[in-house]
């Protein structure tokens, strides 16, 4: 649309454009296709109001279609100083398009027709004379957005005359260039920082919420400035606009948990809806107890000022502006006794039912938080259940949420929901749901058999990613059952002939491995048919069989002896570096003469691991534990080898 | 097309943004994730009027009040040229960015200019409810909710100090208001106290949760099965419930049909019926519902030769209007006038809609 800024002197010039070169030695602008515009110059220049209005139309409605008008700069700027409004008004539209592009440009026009005044004395008189309070702050806007170095001292000047002139309007343009010119020039903080201390005092609405914001931008650390008009920032809130709430709140949000005590310091950090419902209020018997009542007192005693901005702040909850409620509902995560968060719940929900943007980002939020306060969603479950219609992402955070508040009392509900989601056509979104299966199982102990059993049947389904799925997520639950389960073990080790993927394959090895005691005919003749297939398995599930070999030798070492010498030739031969050294290592501990290690072989090999946890990804997200803090049968068995390294250290 | 606050931004910054358009595909724009951190800035979009806004952040921001701010400035381009489209954007670019010096902004009403007039003053209120529901495969209602809002289009002249209240208020499980809205009225009374923007605006919206009962208007009798390689059928009814005796109109059946399904010849006893086969949806424009003769549709489903068998049944998205019904119950009680002295012509209207309406089959 435009040229950027730089001069143009080396560019052939484009059929039908307007071509511009400067030589700034002589300060001169010539224009090669003059006469193109030789009739608006002549507009401009005249003596009449209405041309000169015809003039800048013509000139905008180009602009809009993304025609160069640059080379008007000169006779354009001329105008500013036009008693008629109108003209005004589109001089500056044309000034601040062309300000920031056309830095060079602007400085050049400035010095060639006003060569004998500086550039303080060509904006100054327009600023402080004209009457017209709009006039007054576009000037300011249009000072402000011309990014030259130059003209900072003046461009401070200006700030700080606004910042005390009659109309509010204006001091609120002074307040929105303070950022900008901060961002140009760093080292006028601290003059700046006069300014917002003296705008930040001001009485009216318009100006406190950008008074705010240049804090933000310039100076948040300065926490001193904001004592003396919190109170006054707490009780303006509400008639702010929208966009001054958002600022403030976050601001106040940072500000109250510097300087008021916590008022969950004494909780025992359990989610308060959880609790018996009559505790925190006084015994329905008349008995008194003092503790409870000291625990009461010490729930409520909030600081007055505390109060006070929780207060003011909940009916924003009912703000059409979504990052207005979202902001509340931070601050009274942040800021709010616990049994008292639970107030914005409802307002959040309202949100999703906004903008699908918006959705995705309060989802997220409510994925965060409801890892902790279970009880806060608890009443609109079914608010989170998944349409097909909704796209990947969001599907994942309602089903991330559903189960997270999963109970015993609405497991039941979620899992038919559950059921559902399986048949998706949606494959990302039903390995999910097969996962979270498997943490509702491990989570809620009543349901864990239905749900392993569930699991199971999904073991023949028709889809190789569903069937995968299922076996990872059985093998996880496995773990974490001290029961029997041997038929779910023989029903896995028969799937060996059928599924195919690797992850699926490596599973299934190591809980043979792990559980052969439960299976000790099974799992030697599972070996013989990998032996078979050795050569054509994947790595990780080539580990495995290694893993499984040692294992059953370690148990069986008369049925499985050529069995695996037979492996691990094959595997001393691999292409992959790690399995050729795997099967070295793990040699040593089954056929060595080395008796030290094969005296403890079977205590390192033979251990019970610890289970898997199943966790959600969000939790505890402050400090990051990655989603696969599930031990996958490679991990193990390297923390097995690791384990072992050590144990040989001491030894030797 | 682009437009910069404090300094300029290369537009190579947009290489992220079109990395991840890429990555879901042509299908499905609604996939691409609204927030996307890139090495030095976070790219924070919103996807209107078959176009991507994106804003470009150095900072870090709440997100939300990007998203919020994007939605405004496409509402805004809405409500002055009408439609929102690319075309017009591009004409308009300069219009739509110099904002026109805003004099609302110093009275206490900032929402309202003064110095209004109109020959006939007028009032309209529409109440519409959207129902968002689940229906499973047998019909009954896993999940009902109505989301509601209150648009008003107020053509009143000068300074009119308006309250509306409700005969039930207490349906409203949540609200939010417009600025205009006086808050505490509404806290301690349940009227609502305003004086109203000149025009077009939403001066409430409400929800009704799935913890009230939620009555469903409409039922489809559904059958759907993909046979094997012979291919499948499907045959749908569609009838009217509870509607206190109003007519269900402009209803369409959206049902997205499995990767594998090649075509769908069906042909409906009212209505148009067509299948994209690319999109793979079915599409059958209903209209209006007669009760005694209730729309029905039957037809053949044909798979892909060799391909797998269908594992699940889709699901239908479903379109609906029913007019002067609020489905929820809602009436208002009065709307009244203070600080003019004309007689104005004031109008309520009820519409219920489908919202996010989906039958599982």
């Amino acid at each position: 649309m435009s040229n950027n800024g730089s001069y143009s002197n080396d560019r052939p010039p484009s059929a039908g454009e307007t071509e511009l070169a400067t030589d700034p030695a002589s300060g001169v602008l010539f224009l090669s296709d003059y006469k193109k515009h030789e009739d608006l110059q002549q507009m401009l220049d005249s003596n009449k109001d209405s041309l000169k209005l015809e003039a800048m139309k013509r000139i905008i409605g180009m602009i809009a279609k993304g025609k160069n008008a640059s080379d008007l700069f000169p006779p354009v700027v001329k105008n500013v100083v036009s008693k008629n409004i109108e003209v005004k008004k589109l001089v500056y539209v044309y000034l601040v398009r062309y300000a920031e592009e056309q830095q060079d440009l602007a400085l050049l026009s400035i010095s060639t027709f006003q060569r004998a005044l500086k550039a303080s004395e060509f904006f100054i008189p327009v600023l402080l004379v004209d009457p017209n309070q709009l006039i007054r702050a576009s000037a300011l806007r249009v000072l402000s957005s011309i990014r030259v170095p130059m003209i900072v001292p003046i461009v401070m000047l200006a700030i700080k005359d606004s910042a005390s002139d009659m109309s509010p309007y204006v001091r609120k343009t002074a307040a929105h260039a303070i950022p900008k010119l901060y961002s140009l020039d760093p080292e006028q903080k601290d003059e700046l920082i006069v300014v917002i201390e003296k705008l930040l005092s001001d009485k009216t609405t318009l100006v406190v919420g950008s008074a705010v914001m240049a804090f933000e931008e310039v100076c948040p650390e300065r926490i001193d400035l904001i004592h003396k008009n919190y109170r006054k920032l707490c009780n303006l809130l509400v008639d702010v606009d929208e966009w001054g709430q958002v600022i403030i709140i976050s601001m106040l949000t940072r500000y109250a948990r510097t300087q008021f005590a916590d008022p969950n310091a004494d909780d025992d950090g359990e989610d308060s809806t959880n609790k018996p419902f009559y505790e925190d209020e006084d015994d329905i018997d008349g008995e008194h107890d003092p503790s409870k009542e000291e625990k009461i007192k010490k729930t409520y005693s909030l600081d007055p000022d505390h109060r006070l901005l929780l207060r003011n702040t909940k009916p924003l909850l009912q703000s059409r502006n979504a990052s207005v409620v979202m902001s509340v509902a931070q601050l009274y995560h942040h800021l709010a006794p616990r049994s008292e968060v639970h107030v914005v719940a409802k307002a959040l929900i309202r949100l999703l039912r906004s903008h699908r943007e918006v959705q995705s980002v309060v989802l997220n939020c409510i994925a965060s938080v409801s890892t902790k306060r279970k009880g806060m969603f608890e009443p609109f479950l079914k608010s989170f259940f998944v349409r097909t219609s909704d796209p990947t992402h969001i599907k994942l955070l309602k089903l991330e949420i559903l189960t997270n508040l999963a109970t015993e009392t609405s497991i039941s509900v979620i899992l038919r929901e559950f059921q559902t989601y399986i048949s998706s056509n949606d494959k990302e979104f039903v390995a999910a749901a097969i996962q979270a299966i498997g943490r509702c199982a491990s989570s809620i102990k009543e349901v864990t058999d239905t749900c392993l059993s569930g699991l199971v049947s999904l073991l023949s389904n028709r889809d190789h990613d569903v069937v995968a799925e299922s076996v990872v997520v059985i093998k996880k639950l496995l773990q974490t059952q001290p029961s029997e389960h041997r038929e779910i073990i023989i029903h896995m080790a028969k799937l060996v002939d059928f599924i195919n993927v690797p992850q699926a394959r490596a599973s299934i090895l190591w809980l043979l491995g792990e559980y052969s005691d439960r299976v000790p005919k099974i799992a030697p003749d599972v070996l013989r048919k990998m032996a078979k297939s050795f050569i054509n398995e994947e790595d990780i599930v080539k580990l495995q069989i290694l893993n499984l070999a040692v294992k059953l030798y370690l148990t069986n070492p008369k049925q499985t002896n050529l069995l695996c010498q037979y492996v691990f030739n094959l595997a001393k031969y691999d292409h992959n570096y790690d399995i050729r050294d795997r099967a070295r290592f793990l040699k040593q501990f089954i056929f060595s003469e080395n008796s030290k290690l094969s005296k403890h072989a079977k205590k390192i090999f033979l251990a019970t691991k610890p289970a898997p946890v199943l966790e959600s990804r969000f939790k505890g997200k402050k400090r990051w534990v990655p989603y696969h803090t599930i031990l996958t049968p490679g991990r193990l068995a390297i923390m097995t080898c690791l384990l072992s390294l050590k144990f040989l250290l001491i030894l030797l | 097309m682009e437009k910069h606050w404090k300094s300029v931004i290369s537009r190579s910054v947009c290489d992220y943004f079109f990395d991840q358009q890429r990555r879901v595909g042509n299908g499905c724009p609604e996939d691409v994730p609204p927030v996307i951190p890139t090495p030095h800035h976070y790219l924070i979009s919103v996807y209107r009027c078959s176009m991507f806004f994106v804003a470009v952040c150095m900072t870090e921001v709440p997100p939300l009040f990007v998203i919020e701010f994007l939605h405004r400035v496409v509402d805004t381009f809405e409500d002055y040229f009408n439609e929102c489209t690319e075309s017009i954007i591009k004409e308009n670019y300069v219009v739509f960015v110099s904002s026109t010096l805003p004099s609302g902004q110093l009275s206490n009403v900032p929402w309202r200019r003064t110095g209004v007039k109109y020959t006939n003053n007028e009032a309209y209120f529409d109440v519409v409810e959207e129902v968002d529901a689940i229906i499973d495969r047998s019909g009954s209602t896993v999940f009902a909710e109505i989301q509601g809002y209150i648009d008003c289009c107020i053509k009143l002249s000068g300074m009119p100090d308006l309250t509306l209240s409700f005969v039930n208020p207490r349906l409203f499980d949540d609200v939010s208001f417009h600025p205009c809205a006086r808050f505490k009225r509404w806290e301690s009374e349940r009227i609502l106290s305003f004086i109203p923007p000149d025009g077009s605006f939403r001066l409430m919206s409400y929800h009704i949760g799935s913890q009230s009962v939620v009555a469903i208007p409409i039922y489809v009798r559904h059958n759907i099965s993909f046979g094997g390689s012979g291919g499948g059928r499907i045959d749908i009814t569609v009838g009217p419930k509870q509607t206190v005796g109003r007519t269900v109109e402009s209803v369409v059946l959206e049902i997205p049909m499995p990767k594998v399904v090649l075509s769908v010849g069906a042909t409906g006893t009212q209505g148009r019926v067509s299948f994209d086969p690319t999109t793979k949806v079915l599409l059958w424009d209903v209209g209006r519902i007669d009760p005694t003769r209730l729309p029905s549709l039957k037809g053949n489903i044909f798979l892909q030769p060799g391909s797998p068998a269908v594992e699940s049944n889709p699901a239908i998205n479903v379109q609906f209007t029913i007019n002067q019904l609020a489905v929820s119950g809602l009436k208002v009680n009065r709307l009244d006038m203070y600080g003019e002295k004309y007689k104005p012509f004031k109008g309520v209207k009820y519409i219920t809609k489908a919202g996010r309406f989906q039958i599982r089959m």
